[in-house]
């Protein structure tokens, strides 16, 4: 049996890599025919991302990217696809930023009312997809994009000068009225020699992985959660609310989405303006299905995707279009999804192999040529 | 007998029958909507002032929104008919964009159109490999679709346009018009009718010049597929078989269908048409390739068709909201106020009949939505400029809300199929 579970471990392991190192091909193949060296590029970015400064923006950039992956993976988890972690974060964001800039509290008050604000309201920007889906039967895809533009549309709307916004001195950019120290969250000199600082948001981003795992494998409600996924009829036999389920689990992802913004807003730019980050969600999406669902997975997704992103930047003074990343970041997706599925495959005919030379040499030899 | 009749709705089928059979959706009866529509426009033009509601720029530019996105809903058609999934409809409309803008500066608008299907085509062809032959979850697929076709596009966006005449990393050169159609002899007299503002005449004149004339070749070709489509997939053999594989791939199977084949070839056709969506954003409704050009609207497009129960006729109706309302908005004025109106007697007539089907919880929600809707209208002069865009959204939402129980999408849609899981 050990031999067997080191042997799982080892194909489950060689689904991804075989996966990047697929991705990479394609990548150098995009790379030579626009008369570019793989080799060369693959270098300067490797040396780029040695800097401790690149370091910190890796890992700022997979803290946000972390939490957005978990959103969506709480969704997953439950067979829910929630494309609306976009604008759930943004509103929550804007929500939390508004909020925090107009009071002045001591820092703990201060931080856990903007984490508050941001969390309710990422949570029933959701809960609004999960009741349509709970009890109008409204497919939880259509409804997240619409309140995605829903949501685009209304934080246009607040953030002009004379309702959220105001005007920073000498630029056209708006924003939210600046956070105070006491709700800012400082950073931490994790990497030596660094001239930035990682966000202290990172220990959140740890906590809520922690909490979506010890959720998903050691609540009631997390068996609840894993068998409405994998089997809704089994689920409502063993007596599950298949419809509350639906709902609490959507708003625990948009809570969850909630938290995505404020890496960037309580460690960087403490203020929500035009320029905040956008996106963030579909990001999220990629990096879940790539981590499948698992928190360390994810974690590891989220870093590399993060790599990704912030090493390209030196591409650009190479001469080499920084897109290539892109290309790279989505036949990442799909080779990890096609790898699994052949490690599937391929680890199913060796277990059939496996039972049938056991059967064969233990209990019933006159059939161990007819089991394979 | 007659006990058997009383007990009848206590037959656990009786739901979808009802008291009342399931309106049937009939050519006359479209017909009698669409005429019904047009006569609450020009009411709701003729309580608000707001003539562009049905002026012929107005109805001519939601036309030009609208193909877009009913070619991303009919792309999406075609693949969840045969039982994929296909939210990769915006990387493939991605692709048709590049290919409409890489092959239009260069050797004409009409080399254009062709590649931007043959690159959405070839989206398709990635997205049905995946999912149907390595059985990849189909909506993992078409994320990586959508971001591999971002990547793609922008990365030889930057190799093709960047340093050309006229193109940069961004944008493509401008490429020549397609050549637009009119029916003869109308657009003269259309206007003058329009220009009297009458109740019902001006705005039926209004409507048909923004329809009839000055039309781009690929608007026409477009509008066409969608009859082309309803009588390929409901009217052929080929098109019962491809249908089947959304409904019961096993059941398919045992009656010698290859099912395999018939997902490949919708997928594949799928994405042909979302290319084809982004042909029409390039050419028609600009004259170049840009990044982000697509706007989402491959997303919207899938909206359209699940708002359209899957079925053509559905999707159309679907874009044609989408169009109208993005078209009101971009010309600005007052029409998208006037829009909420539109908007309140709507959701309220959908109450109306919700309670007359007995249906009271949803009816009074929809009378309640209805009436705030118009008493935003009465209290408010215009709607703030930001929240425009958002119109169409929540008129989807709500009218979802309401009506949804009555959309029924292709029972294996999505699925994983294997050859031969049937046993």
């Amino acid at each position: 049996m050990g031999r067997v579970d080191v042997r799982r471990v080892a194909l489950n392991v060689a689904a991804p890599a075989l996966a990047l190192v697929f991705a990479l091909l394609i990548a150098s193949l995009a790379l030579r025919l626009s008369g570019h060296s793989p080799l060369d590029t693959v270098r300067s970015m490797i040396t780029y991302s040695r800097r401790g400064s690149t370091q910190v923006l890796i890992l700022n950039t997979a803290t946000t990217y972390y939490l957005a992956a978990v959103a969506v993976a709480i969704g997953f988890r439950m067979n829910l696809f929630n494309i609306g972690v976009d604008g759930q974060y943004r509103l929550a964001a804007l929500l939390a930023a508004a909020v925090g800039g107009a009071v002045d509290l001591p820092r703990p008050l201060h931080l856990l009312l903007i984490v508050v604000v941001a969390v309710t309201v990422g949570g029933m920007w959701a809960a609004i997809a999960g009741l349509l889906k709970a009890y109008r039967g409204v497919s939880e895809v259509i409804s997240t994009i619409m309140l995605n533009a829903i949501s685009t549309a209304v934080i246009a709307y607040l953030l002009t000068p004379g309702r959220l916004a105001v005007t920073t001195q000498g630029s056209n950019n708006i924003g939210t009225r600046e956070i105070p120290v006491s709700g800012q969250v400082p950073g931490l000199d994790l990497i030596p020699g660094a001239n930035r600082q990682v966000f202290g948001f990172i220990v959140v981003a740890v906590l809520v992985g922690i909490g979506y795992s010890v959720l998903l494998n050691r609540t009631r409600f997390g068996f609840d959660l894993r068998a409405t996924g994998r089997s809704q009829t089994a689920a409502v036999a063993s007596g599950v609310n298949v419809k509350r389920m639906v709902a609490i689990s959507m708003a625990l992802s948009g809570g969850c989405a909630g938290l995505v913004g404020l890496p960037q807003l309580l460690g960087s730019s403490y203020s929500y303006a035009l320029d905040f980050p956008t996106g963030l969600g579909f990001t999220g999406i990629a990096i879940a299905l790539l981590g499948r669902n698992h928190p360390v997975g994810i974690a590891f997704g989220a870093l590399l995707w993060a790599f990704l992103d912030q090493s390209s930047q030196i591409l650009d003074l190479d001469g080499v279009p920084k897109e290539i990343v892109t290309i790279m970041q989505g036949s990442t997706v799909l080779c990890v999804v096609v790898a699994y599925e052949l490690v599937r495959r391929y680890s199913r005919v060796l277990e059939q192999k496996r039972v049938g030379a056991a059967l064969g040499r233990t209990e019933v030899p006159a059939t161990s040529g007819a089991s394979t | 007998m007659s006990a058997s009749d009383v007990s009848a709705p206590a037959v656990p089928e009786a739901p979808p029958a009802g008291p009342r059979p399931r309106v049937r959706i009939t050519p006359a009866r479209t017909a009698i909507a669409a005429v019904a529509l047009i006569v609450l426009l020009s009411l709701v033009r003729q309580l608000s002032g707001a003539n562009d509601l049905t002026s012929a720029g107005a109805i001519s530019a939601a036309l030009l929104l609208a193909v877009p996105i009913a070619m991303a809903g009919l792309g999406g058609l075609w693949s969840e008919r045969a039982g994929v999934a296909n939210i990769g409809l915006e990387g493939m409309m991605i692709l048709g964009t590049w290919g409409a803008g890489w092959a239009g500066y260069q050797w004409g608008p009409w080399a254009g159109v062709v590649a931007a299907v043959a690159f959405g085509a070839i989206g398709g062809l990635l997205h049905a490999v995946a999912t149907v032959l390595f059985n990849v979850d189909h909506i993992v697929s078409g994320v990586a679709i959508n971001i591999l076709a971002l990547g793609a596009t922008q990365f030889l966006a930057n190799a093709y346009f960047a340093g050309r005449e006229g193109g940069s990393t961004k944008q493509s050169p401008t490429v020549d018009d397609l050549p637009t159609l009119s029916v003869p002899f109308i657009a003269d007299p259309l206007t003058s009718l329009e220009a009297h503002h009458w109740f019902l005449v001006s705005d039926v004149a209004g409507i048909a010049r923004g329809l009839l004339t000055n039309l781009s070749v690929i608007t026409v070709l477009a509008v066409l597929l969608l009859p082309l489509t309803f009588f390929v997939l409901w009217r052929t053999a080929f098109g019962l078989r491809l249908r089947s594989c959304g409904e019961s791939p096993v059941a398919a199977e045992s009656l010698g269908i290859d099912v395999y084949r018939m997902k490949m070839i919708a997928v594949i056709a799928s994405g042909a048409f979302a290319g084809l969506g982004g042909a029409s954003l390039a050419l028609a409704a600009s004259s170049f390739y840009q990044e982000g050009q697509t706007g989402g609207r491959g997303y919207i497009g899938l909206a359209a068709m699940i708002f359209g129960n899957w079925r053509p006729g559905g999707l159309a109706g679907g874009a044609a909201l989408f169009g109208f309302a993005d078209a009101l908005q971009l010309r600005g004025g007052d029409a998208i106020h006037a829009l909420l109106l539109l908007v309140a007697i709507l959701v309220v007539l959908v109450g109306v009949w919700q309670v007359r089907r007995r249906r009271v919880v949803q009816g009074v929600v929809g009378l309640v939505c209805g009436v705030a809707v118009l008493v935003i209208y009465l209290v408010t002069s215009t709607v703030p400029s930001q929240l425009t865009g958002s119109v169409p959204y929540v008129t989807t939402l709500l009218v979802l809300a309401l009506a949804s129980q009555r959309l029924r999408m292709p029972a294996t849609d999505g699925m994983p199929y294997r050859r031969g899981e049937g046993g």
